[in-house]
């Protein structure tokens, strides 16, 4: 699943289909208007991988959800546009920027990818890439299950109230 | 080293004595805002922690804007989940129809918003606030949720592009065309992760609603927010609008800015973005024969009354082209009565325009106004993607309130000054 610069998210997810935020509704629009195939193509475990800003425009957490719902296990771009690299991390959708893996990597090539170890690896290549690590706190939203669970983390509750 | 006038407010609420580019904070929140898209996703997340009380129901503002008057019945399920929450938690600025303006017009008017707060939004153009002084970003649903339980945002401190305007804005010429300008010089992501600050003496020229406009789409470069100091202008409008005692801040001397550009606002000519992106601008030197179906006038972008007075100086005594839709969406209550009572609403219509209640409806594609496949729109809106306004294979056309009314009357994209100087 391969795209280029500048997806934004009223193609991820149309606003005509944002009066619901029913997951399985939105994952059934999602990327129609630049990829009328992809919900029939897509498969859970299947990476998305795109070029710069990826994700620009509204902020409508809609978009990642509708990625996550329909199974993308990672999303690798160029670059991420603030808004939506903000909501894929405190939904727990797994992303990671590395321009040269986005721009290398080709539709249907197979992908392993440990973004704790800050690695990808193009399984049909052989080629390897090393990936930025996310920041101790960031880190410590991804490993609760995303932003909403830390407060129910009582430790991490009583530090982010202090 | 000395900080940037967005790293001093964000310090400020971060109770830290500075900041600076790449750090994470916990900010404390001023103002919290949330719509009928938005919100319901917020409030499925906060509902995860049990029912407990929000932090200050002062604080949170919910606008139902975009799909009402409800669209359909999915849209009223989503506007009936809002309003049940507000009320079960008495959320004090709660707008629902008959009250609710656009969310970004409406929360200034309401004096919602003052020099020196820090706001965050579930809606990208939350950037907006930025025109008074405030550090004001868009965010996510779960960003609202979180900040509705704790008060806090976590926020990466941005690195800022500084604008230095100088000069005056030409007759006919207004913030659209010089926030579409800049975008035209920086690209969509130009500003990404970034502050704009706009300072130097042209500021002082701009109107309010100049600011605004110029404050709502810096979304569109990319950027994190967009920000004008507060001057005389400013601190009159929060006086005038009842606002909470702004705090004004101001930027080092000293402050590391990652890159300065000069705009001489004297040579902006009127500015259109072309279909796909809202960094495909063209002067009308390089634009030839576009016919059009529709045009829209509002938005958070420009709907508010200044807005509406260019679009009637240009339709005043005119009428519409006959193969043109033309949509006037005053963007809340109060801009609505005084379009009325200063009769421009007259204007409009006998021009042959239709004039709609508040609603985000057609900037996003929703409803009030959708193009079908192969029409074109030109639109003060803020965003002309793929499918934004209805069929993927439609086309908007982003200009000025007094661009967009200029080709109402020809039916084709048209300058203000080729209408203003024809004979009526």
């Amino acid at each position: 699943m391969k795209y280029g610069d500048n997806v934004d998210t009223d193609v991820i997810i149309p606003a005509r289909y944002l009066n619901t935020s029913v997951r399985s509704a939105l994952a059934a629009h999602c990327m129609e208007d630049i990829d009328p195939t992809f919900t029939q193509r897509v498969e859970a475990g299947n990476i998305m991988v795109a070029g710069q800003n990826f994700g620009c425009g509204s902020s409508r957490e809609h978009a990642p959800i509708a990625i996550q719902a329909s199974g993308i296990s990672l999303v690798i771009a160029g670059s991420f546009a603030r808004i939506f690299y903000r909501n894929a991390i405190n939904i727990g959708l797994p992303i990671v920027e590395c321009p040269s893996a986005a721009a290398e990597i080709s539709e249907g090539d197979r992908i392993e990818a440990d973004l704790d170890a800050g690695r990808i690896v193009n399984k049909t290549t052989g080629k390897e890439y090393r990936t930025e690590p996310f920041p101790a706190f960031i880190q410590n939203i991804i490993a609760n299950g995303g932003l909403m669970q830390s407060l129910l983390n009582e430790n991490d509750a009583a530090q982010i109230m202090k | 080293m000395g900080m940037t006038m967005t790293q001093k407010i964000l310090a400020a609420h971060a109770g830290l004595d500075s900041v600076s580019a790449g750090q994470l904070i916990l900010a404390s929140l001023d103002r919290l805002l949330g719509n009928d898209i938005t919100a319901p996703v917020a409030i499925r997340e906060y509902e995860k922690l049990g029912g407990r009380p929000v932090f200050d129901r002062d604080r949170i503002t919910m606008v139902l804007d975009h799909f009402v008057p409800n669209k359909d019945i999915k849209a009223a399920e989503q506007c009936a989940v809002c309003r049940e929450f507000c009320h079960a938690q008495q959320i004090t600025h709660f707008y629902d129809v008959g009250r609710m303006g656009i969310e970004h017009a409406l929360l200034p008017e309401q004096g919602l918003v003052t020099a020196g707060d820090l706001v965050i939004g579930a809606d990208s153009h939350t950037c907006t606030y930025g025109a008074v002084g405030a550090f004001s970003t868009g965010v996510g649903s779960t960003d609202l949720a979180f900040g509705m339980a704790t008060g806090k945002a976590w926020l990466k401190v941005p690195s800022a592009i500084r604008f230095v305007l100088r000069g005056t804005l030409q007759p006919y010429v207004s913030g659209k065309d010089v926030i579409l300008h800049i975008i035209g010089r920086i690209g969509v992501d130009g500003a990404r992760y970034r502050s704009m600050e706009f300072c130097g003496e042209g500021v002082g020229a701009l109107t309010m609603s100049d600011r605004f406009t110029i404050a709502n789409m810096a979304i569109e470069a990319g950027a994190k927010n967009g920000i004008f100091e507060a001057d005389d202008r400013t601190l009159a409008y929060l006086r005038a609008h009842h606002a909470e005692t702004p705090r004004v801040f101001r930027a080092d001397d000293d402050a590391e800015y990652d890159e300065t550009i000069e705009i001489d606002l004297s040579a902006i000519p009127p500015t259109v973005a072309f279909p796909h992106l809202p960094e495909n601008t063209r002067t009308f030197a390089e634009i030839g024969e576009i016919p059009i179906d529709q045009v829209v006038i509002g938005s958070c972008t420009n709907g508010r009354l200044e807005d509406l007075r260019a679009a009637a100086e240009i339709l005043k005594g005119r009428k519409c082209a006959k193969n043109v839709r033309v949509i006037v969406i005053p963007a809340t209550q109060q801009i609505y009565l005084d379009a009325m009572r200063e009769g421009l609403l007259e204007i409009f219509i006998e021009s042959g325009a239709v004039v709609s209640t508040p609603t985000c409806g057609p900037c996003l594609g929703g409803y009030m106004g959708i193009l079908a496949k192969g029409e074109r729109a030109v639109a003060t809106t803020n965003r002309n993607f793929v499918g934004r306004m209805g069929h993927p294979e439609s086309e908007v056309y982003l200009a000025s309130p007094a661009v967009a009314a200029a080709s109402a009357v020809t039916g084709r994209l048209s300058s203000p000054q080729e209408v203003m100087h024809s004979e009526i």
